[in-house]
């Protein structure tokens, strides 16, 4: 084989002038990726989505809590009976019990004695007192079937007749509060990730604008070569779209490591009046797998509203340069 | 192939920079474009190469009314025309290889099929052992013949060069005419603006003359 077979193929460059081989070769691209000045926008697209990912965690957080205790408290019906002068307290909770349990849709019925009444007005009326001396009302707790619509106007009446006393209470009230608070927290949620999303476009928009300022040189000698809007746009989104996603990777990772360790979190204000109060109401702070799974879409959505608005800006930029 | 009516150029509010040019461009024609610094060579070049608009008149250009175009039929039209510029326009982070391979590159083309037509037009250019130079450390010679390589490699069918043997030495003045003329009998149309008389007397070709606005044509 001879030298020349042995290099491959070569081009004659003249007598003084080296051998060059025809090799392929790696092509820089089109826009340097130095020049566009990525670090500032990874960062404020993964603050974004950690922003993001936080209020949405949060706000499945308080949706799940929320949805439980309804649902805890709606199977619950209380009766209040009230000692009136003439009438046997013991008696009319004992004849509401027996009503209660008679009625059909009802599977469980926990009448409170004297004593555990007693004990719920602890927290207001501390130990030691005698309760023999005061006209502590009865409760009765009622379960709920399921799925099972009461009449509660008739068993309000039912009630009433056989203890005039007797308050019935569904909840309900209690419930449309919880409503309203979750639905309130629900739509805070969404107005800032709202707000997110229109900041993480501006600054796109803004990144977008100075790389293009920055890269000017190489549109125009685009334009020179033949290359349409389309084409030039392309090369830079390739750029944004990557710098998005890495930011929502970041962003949404830290999110999502925060609520993985949340346990941990949780454990280290646990005894504090705040961390107690967190327990009592969201539980471990801890999110469903489909809560992960909703964070990961939304940083994966927030890296193409990055290429999106990057690209919205593209096309004007290029407008005004032509 | 170019035919211009009345064509009328002003910036802005400002005084017409060119005034009722007429005249045509056929295919496999060649000509000089001539006259003092500030008569509008460079304007006209880029009312040919589609940057600028008239703002009146009648500019037709491959048979289509430019006025009538939208941006990517003109960046259609203009992978048809080469230019070369003045000021060069090389790309600073691609070498020379890449810079002039750039017009195949926006076509699409793989790298494998233009190889070998870029290292000969490099060769032919004299650059060939500045394939791999990127840009800034060429000398001004060197940065006029890439980019005349740039606007020649896809066989353009209409070709301006705006002062292109401003920064050669005149032997490599009359090797770029040579290269000019090659691709005009190759098919290509050719306007060079310049000021070089010694380079417009080395060649017969037709004359274009422009003068406070005018344009004045001699066979």
């Amino acid at each position: 084989m001879s030298k020349t077979d042995e290099r491959g193929v070569f081009v004659d460059l003249g007598h003084e002038r080296p051998q060059v081989p025809a090799k392929a070769r790696n092509m820089s691209p089109i826009v340097p990726r130095a020049s566009i000045q990525g670090r500032a926008l990874v960062a404020v697209v993964a603050i974004m989505t950690f922003l993001a990912s936080m209020t949405t965690g949060t706000v499945l957080l308080v949706s799940a809590s929320a949805a439980e205790w309804q649902s805890d408290v709606a199977s619950e019906i209380t009766i209040q009976v009230r000692p009136q002068a003439g009438r046997d307290v013991d008696r009319d909770a004992a004849a509401v019990t027996e009503a209660m349990r008679a009625q059909s849709g009802i599977v469980e019925v926990k009448p409170f004695s004297k004593d555990e009444s007693g004990k719920l007005l602890e927290p207001w009326l501390g130990t030691g007192l005698s309760m023999d001396d005061l006209p502590v009302p009865r409760m009765i707790i009622a379960r709920v079937q399921p799925g099972t619509q009461l009449d509660l106007a008739a068993l309000r009446a039912r009630v009433m007749q056989v203890a005039p006393s007797a308050s019935v209470d569904d909840h309900r009230a209690w419930i449309e509060r919880m409503r309203s608070m979750t639905n309130a927290t629900v739509l805070a949620g969404l107005g800032i990730l709202g707000l997110v999303i229109i900041a993480t476009i501006i600054s796109v928009s803004f990144a977008t604008r100075g790389a293009m300022a920055a890269n000017r040189p190489i549109v125009e000698v685009l334009h020179f070569v033949g290359a349409g809007d389309r084409y030039i746009a392309n090369r830079f989104l390739r750029h944004f779209l990557r710098l998005g996603l890495e930011g929502g990777v970041i962003g949404g990772g830290i999110a999502m490591l925060v609520f993985g360790f949340s346990e941990s979190i949780a454990g280290w204000f646990s005894g504090t009046p705040v961390g107690d109060q967190f327990a009592a109401l969201l539980g471990t702070f801890s999110l469903r797998p489909s809560g992960y799974v909703v964070l990961a879409v939304q940083a994966v959505l927030i890296g193409a509203i990055t290429a999106v608005a990057s690209r919205q800006t593209l096309f004007a930029t290029l407008n005004d340069i032509d | 192939m170019v035919r211009f009516e009345n064509v009328g150029l002003r910036y802005g509010l400002g005084p017409e920079i060119l005034r009722d040019l007429s005249f045509q461009i056929p295919a496999h024609s060649f000509q000089f474009l001539t006259g003092p610094s500030g008569a509008g060579k460079t304007s006209l070049l880029r009312l040919l190469f589609l940057s600028h608009r008239p703002t009146r008149g009648l500019v037709n250009l491959f048979g289509h009314d430019v006025s009538l175009l939208g941006k990517d039929e003109i960046a259609d039209l203009r992978k048809r025309i080469g230019i070369v510029l003045q000021d060069f326009r090389l790309l600073d982070h691609m070498t020379t290889y890449e810079n002039v391979a750039l017009p195949f590159r926006v076509m699409g083309r793989s790298e494998s099929s233009y190889r070998k037509e870029v290292i000969d037009l490099l060769k032919w250019v004299g650059l060939g052992d500045r394939m791999d130079a990127l840009p800034p450390i060429l000398s001004g010679g060197e940065k006029q013949r890439a980019a005349i390589a740039r606007a020649v490699i896809s066989r353009p069918q209409l070709l301006l060069a705006d002062e292109p043997t401003g920064s050669v030495d005149p032997t490599l003045g009359r090797r770029l005419l040579r290269l000019f003329i090659e691709l005009n009998k190759s098919g290509t149309a050719v306007i060079i603006a310049t000021h070089d008389i010694a380079l417009m007397d080395q060649y017969e070709a037709r004359r274009f003359v422009l003068h406070q606005g005018r344009l004045h044509v001699y066979e």
